[in-house]
């Protein structure tokens, strides 16, 4: 056993066991918490795979915003004691029924096939080449996803003050 | 760091699609909306660890699947905001936020 | 010069009808009878300048040219099929002109007086006005199409003034009547315009008889029943004609139209519409006589068979308008027998020019003679002839022009009547000797019923009146006292060199052996006439005691509607009607019924899915996505 592999095996096994957690704890705060471990393994998982700043992105955006503004919502609008209803019987057969034909057809696709890594030369993961590709304009540039991204964030703040605020009558 | 040599491809698909139905049976048994959201939070990560798996494993040369994650999380920041914007403008009307009690529009 | 201006003449009477009939109830009444009027005047002016242009500048040596004043396409199909509207000009429509905004103008003014306090008086000139826009526009049609758009109108507004009482079943069942049966006949004129344009190319009237044309020059040959194509199409369009010019057997709405009011009767149902039948075989005459004489022959036989059909009808009624329907219908037999008997261009054209001559002189004529019974009627209050008598020292000026009307009617020398019915009766002689004894006999019958009308109505015993008759209103007697000088004075004028079927002049002159028997034997019906019915006595009663099966067969009209009740009622409404009503009910309404009921059963069945719990949704969702992948994946 390598130390990159334990490392692998204890994100892996972590990522699972919280986010198993996360989805069947019926006190919703803690499960709030456990998606936040979720979220923080997988940023692990990214930094195992080179990917800084993507890690840290992660880390930032889920973890330090998306978790917050799950448990600001909580707190506006549950109980912090009060556990929510165990599932119904049917639904939870259905879904676990769902969920393992979904993981059956998917492995028994997936893991059969033998994927060919292209031979090109590594192109070095650090902040100068991502800013440069991320506001590249020609080949192999992502700057007009970019702006459209910026865009859809702008929409998206004017959709929510509009949405979130008390209406008058 | 020779992660290829030591943890396969394959490894990763596992993980991400045991997290993905996961998130799915989130989804489809908890009546509250934010636990629903919490699932969907879930299935997009499974995403994002496909992507950057791709990535990382298959083509180094490039960052498509590292700027596709990017935007993923992007996308799931904006949809946080309106998912959480919305379940308090229901929780204002119904005084709930389990989605059994909000069926105004069946038949 | 430009006749452009004519134009005018068909937009300012449309002009008319939208302007009345947007604002009749704004309107007082006397005000939009006055616009109607003075707007009609403007009109006959127009038509009456046309007039005299076209006769007076056209070159009456190399004959008359038609003019195209305006044209414009209106619907373009292909390159053959095109619509157009337009004005043409040539002496038959600028006749038609004249005759129709005279005597529209006249009964424009009587009706002032005659329906003076009638409930919608601004919806009547309204109509009136639609009426005389349709026939304007039917005369100077360019081609047959724009003619089948104006012959519908005219039937339209037919339709509307007999109704005008629309209050009385009577008048909504004559009404109803009259447009049902032109309908049926106009069907054969479609399927008639159809057939003619598909085998020659053209709706366009100048081409249709132009001598080059395909129509004339070489006429379809493809045989259908065994009769040509060509007669086929033309027998088709005259059966349009015959049920507007009431021609048997399709006649039986004629009589019923009368109850409109007196003048609609005078304007639509004696001397412009119904002649509308005559107006059409005349404009395509050509056709008629180059390339299908055989259907000609039809005309003039059913002609002649109405007219006198007619006069033996109107023999015996009792009510003086429907006698003058008969006279309507027996002269307008006349005027076809006329067409049927004529060849083409030159001496030859005899009878078509006579036709037409008739038509113009009968308008006038026939025009006073029931607006003189309208006076009548509006000082009796009464139909029917039973109740007068002695008139003639109530009603001075109504009886001496209806003296006028009758003796023109009757072919009296020197009065127009005499002119016109003359030269039928030459065209007639000189062509079919069988048709000629019956339109000679004819002669003296109208001679008869006419004076009966006349001297029961003025003379013979006075009745007990409610209320002492008075002459009518002077807005009455004018129309009255100029239909009646035009009636003595349009025997002058030259038609032969006017219109004629070739467009040249040709001379023409008295056939005193003709001439003198028809006046023999009009005399002869004038003078039993005046034996029968001058002094009340019993003379009429023993007569028809003496023929008292015939004459209630003759009272009857023959039978005729009785017989067309039966057939629609018995036998096309039992074992026709019922069986595809049946039909339609059953199995066509089931079937719909049928798939209407089974979406409801069925929707009612799995609307309960749609229960609105979004888990459900999300499941079926992805369960489904899942399955599709499975499916496409393992089982292709």
């Amino acid at each position: 056993m390598t130390g990159p592999k334990i490392i692998f095996y204890i994100l892996a096994f972590s990522t699972i066991l919280f986010s198993l957690l996360s989805v069947f704890d019926r006190r919703i705060l803690r499960a709030a918490i456990y998606l936040l471990f979720v979220l923080v393994a997988i940023a692990g998982l990214f930094y195992m795979m080179n990917f800084q700043f993507l890690a840290a992105v992660q880390l930032m955006l889920y973890a330090g915003g998306i978790v917050v503004l799950i448990i600001f919502s909580i707190l506006l609008t549950s109980q912090i004691n009060s556990k929510l209803d165990a599932p119904k019987l049917m639904q939870l057969l259905a879904a676990s029924f769902t969920a393992l034909f979904g993981i059956g057809i998917s492995l028994y696709t997936i893991l059969p096939y033998v994927f060919k890594p292209s031979a090109a030369p590594t192109l070095e993961v650090n902040m100068r080449n991502i800013g440069l590709q991320l506001l590249n304009t020609g080949e192999q540039g992502y700057v007009l996803p970019f702006e459209v991204i910026s865009i859809l964030l702008l929409a998206a703040l004017v959709g929510i003050i509009f949405i979130a605020k008390r209406s008058r009558t | 760091m020779n992660l290829q040599a030591e943890i396969p491809l394959h490894y990763m698909i596992v993980l991400s699609t045991l997290l993905f139905f996961i998130g799915l049976v989130g989804v489809l048994i908890r009546r509250n909306l934010i636990t629903m959201l919490m699932g969907i939070e879930l299935m997009l990560n499974a995403v994002n660890i496909n992507f950057v798996a791709f990535n990382h494993y298959l083509y180094p040369h490039r960052f498509e699947g590292h700027f596709f994650a990017l935007i993923v999380m992007a996308i799931a920041a904006a949809e946080a905001a309106i998912a959480i914007a919305l379940i308090i403008n229901i929780y204002r009307k119904f005084s709930t936020v389990n989605v059994d009690d909000v069926d105004e529009l069946k038949y | 010069m430009d006749y452009s201006f004519t134009l005018l003449i068909v937009l300012l009477p449309l002009a008319g009808f939208v302007l009345l009939g947007l604002f009749h109830d704004r309107l007082k009444p006397m005000v939009a009878g006055t616009l109607g009027t003075l707007n009609l005047l403007v009109i006959t002016l127009f038509s009456y300048y046309t007039a005299f242009h076209y006769f007076t500048q056209g070159n009456s040596e190399s004959g008359y040219t038609a003019i195209k004043a305006f044209n414009l396409l209106w619907l373009s199909f292909t390159e053959s099929l095109q619509i157009q509207l337009g004005i043409l000009l040539d002496p038959l429509s600028v006749m038609m002109l004249v005759v129709i905004t005279t005597v529209s103008l006249m009964v424009h003014i009587y009706s002032l007086g005659y329906m003076k306090g009638e409930k919608g008086f601004q919806r009547y000139y309204a109509f009136l006005s639609l009426f005389t826009f349709s026939m304007l526009g039917l005369v100077v049609a360019t081609n047959i199409f724009q003619m089948y758009i104006f012959w519908e109108l005219v039937g339209v507004s037919s339709y509307l003034l007999i109704g005008f009482y629309y209050e009385r079943p009577s008048a909504v069942a004559a009404s109803k009547k009259a447009f049902i049966v032109t309908r049926f006949a106009d069907l054969g004129f479609l399927l008639g315009i159809l057939l003619l344009s598909f085998y020659t190319n053209t709706f366009d009237f100048t081409t249709l008889t132009s001598m080059d044309g395909v129509a004339i020059s070489s006429p379809p040959a493809a045989l259908f029943l065994g009769m040509s194509v060509t007669t086929w199409a033309m027998l088709l369009i005259f059966m349009g004609g015959a049920g507007k010019s009431a021609m048997f057997p399709l006649h039986i709405w004629l009589p019923d139209a009368m109850e409109g009011p007196t003048p609609v009767s005078a304007l639509i149902h004696a001397a412009t519409m119904v002649v509308a039948g005559v107006y059409l075989v005349a404009r395509l005459f050509p056709v008629y006589a180059l390339s299908s004489p055989d259907s000609l022959e039809v005309i003039a036989y059913v002609g002649s068979f109405t007219s006198l059909f007619a006069a033996i009808i109107a023999c015996t009624q009792l009510d003086i308008k429907r006698v003058l329907a008969f006279s309507t219908l027996s002269q307008i037999g006349y005027m076809m027998v006329a067409l049927g008997v004529s060849g083409y261009g030159g001496e030859e054209g005899l009878g078509y020019m006579a036709a037409l001559f008739h038509l113009f002189t009968h308008a006038f004529f026939k025009a006073l003679l029931f607006l003189g019974a309208g006076s009548v009627i509006h000082a009796v209050h009464s139909n029917l002839m039973t109740d007068m008598g002695g008139l003639r020292k109530f009603m001075p000026i109504t009886h001496i022009t209806f003296l006028i009307a009758c003796l023109t009617i009757a072919g009296i020398p020197p009065l127009s009547g005499f002119f016109s019915k003359d030269e039928i009766l030459v065209a007639a002689y000189e062509h079919n000797k069988i048709i000629f004894v019956v339109q000679w006999l004819v002669a003296g019958i109208t001679a008869f019923y006419m004076f009966r009308l006349y001297f029961n109505i003025f003379w013979n015993r006075t009745p007990h009146f409610h209320h002492t008759p008075h002459e009518s209103p002077a807005l009455m007697t004018f129309p009255l006292i100029f239909l009646a000088i035009a009636s003595v004075l349009a025997g002058f004028v030259p038609f032969h060199a006017l219109v004629t079927s070739d467009g040249k002049a040709f001379h023409t002159e008295l056939h005193w052996m003709i001439a003198i028997p028809s006046v023999l034997i009009a005399v002869v019906g004038i003078g039993v006439a005046a034996w029968f019915y001058l002094k009340q006595n019993i003379l009429p009663e023993k007569v028809t005691h003496g023929v008292k099966g015939m004459y209630t067969l003759v009272y009857h009209k023959f039978y005729i509607d009785e017989l067309y009740l039966f057939l629609t009622h018995k036998v096309i409404f039992n074992f026709i009607s019922r069986p595809v009503a049946w039909f339609d009910r059953h199995i066509v309404d089931g079937t719909m019924n049928l798939i209407g009921d089974t979406t409801v059963y069925g929707s009612n069945l799995i609307k309960k899915m749609q229960s609105g719990h979004m888990q459900w949704y999300i499941w079926f969702f992805t369960s489904g996505v899942l399955l599709l992948a499975f499916l496409l994946l393992y089982l292709n």
